[in-house]
């Protein structure tokens, strides 16, 4: 290392810190998408969700979002239903 | 008791083999009698690790399928007491490792009074690996700090915790380990590697050990000499450190530091 490259040195410089951002996101990504021991019946539920919801609002195939996130103790569940605009909404029993 | 223990990656060329041989040296070593399985069927290496490749005679297939007696294809190694090395088929079709063949072994082998089984995993998520990591008590993720190394690592934790017999049977799960491996600190003092926290965090498992970048591992292995038996080599060191914590022992991490360099030092090097 010579004089210049004092000033140059970084202490967490940029390449290791991008890995680790891409990777976080990543990670969290599949461990959501079922691939990290998420449980079996995930899809199955999310089916049976999405009929449910469909018994008293129109709403398309994505608009129901699951994510699982695994800590050390704790697995996290989180659903996610978007529903349509005002005005397309439309009931469909009664 | 016997305990199995299985080194797994997913991601190839990442040391699975390597500590493989030094860790079952290792626990043989601390006087556990001890066995290493190579489950690389047609593709065997441990063999060469351990410097056992030419008294091979026959192999964990072979024992499966009933052409030899499990004591006829256990290597003794000649110069570690307590250990053992049952080697994988260089011939056999992938499909010879069966879940039952595999069990059957496992059970000799515990019956043969074996405290550690050790399974060396191959690469990849295929039978071989997934066989090697069924019956695991305990696994060690050998991971390097990279990318694509750490995702596999997640990957392989996942396939852990719904795949193996223990997952299955609802039985408590796997102890995990992670053992980083080819650690370069002076790298991650420029902010071009991971660094031991970065790797613990994305992972969340704790780590069993930090094994530096070591031209000792490649001059072990041209050797056919597990690198732990190199006891004045940092990789060797940095592996009995491991060893240790494995069997409950509590040691600092050594070699994740670069040396300090005083000003002037810095100043008038030129490496």
């Amino acid at each position: 290392m010579g004089l210049l490259d004092i000033f140059r040195s970084r202490p967490q410089g940029p390449s290791a810190k991008m890995a680790k951002e891409r990777l976080q996101i990543l990670i969290a990504h599949e461990r959501a998408s079922g691939q990290h021991g998420a449980p079996h019946y995930l899809p199955a539920m999310q089916q049976e969700i999405l009929e449910v919801i469909r018994k008293y609002v129109h709403v398309e195939d994505d608009a129901v979002k699951f994510e699982v996130e695994h800590n050390e103790q704790f697995e996290l569940f989180e659903l996610n239903i978007t529903l349509p605009e005002k005005g397309e909404a439309s009931r469909q029993s009664d | 008791m016997s305990k199995v223990l299985v080194v797994t990656s997913g991601k190839g060329g990442v040391g699975k083999t390597t500590t493989s041989a030094a860790i079952s040296s290792g626990l043989a070593m601390a006087g556990k009698k001890t066995v290493v399985i190579d489950f690389d069927v047609g593709l065997r290496n441990l063999d060469l690790i351990m410097g056992v490749e030419r008294r091979v005679v026959y192999d964990i297939v072979n024992v499966i399928q009933g052409e030899a007696g499990l004591n006829q294809a256990l290597i003794r190694h000649k110069e570690v007491d307590n250990l053992y090395v049952l080697p994988a088929s260089q011939t056999k079709d992938k499909e010879a490792l069966t879940e039952e063949g595999v069990g059957e072994v496992l059970d000799k082998l515990r019956e043969e009074g074996f405290e550690y089984i050790v399974c060396d995993s191959p690469a990849g998520i295929e039978r071989g690996a997934q066989l090697a990591m069924y019956y695991a008590d305990e696994a060690i993720v050998v991971s390097n700090p990279e990318i694509s190394s750490v995702r596999d690592s997640d990957r392989m934790l996942g396939i852990l915790a719904s795949k193996s017999r223990r997952a299955k049977d609802g039985d408590t799960a796997i102890r995990e380990h992670l053992l980083i491996t080819r650690y370069a600190p002076a790298r991650v003092g420029t902010g071009d590697m991971l660094s031991v926290e970065d790797m613990l965090e994305i992972l969340a498992v704790p780590l069993l050990g930090v094994i530096p970048e070591s031209g000792a591992v490649l001059q072990a292995s041209n050797a056919g000499r597990p690198v732990i038996l190199d006891e004045n080599t940092d990789a060797g060191q940095a592996y009995a450190d491991a060893v240790a914590r494995l069997l409950g022992e509590d040691r600092p991490m050594r070699f994740i530091e670069t040396e300090k360099k005083s000003l002037l030092g810095r100043l008038f090097s030129r490496s």
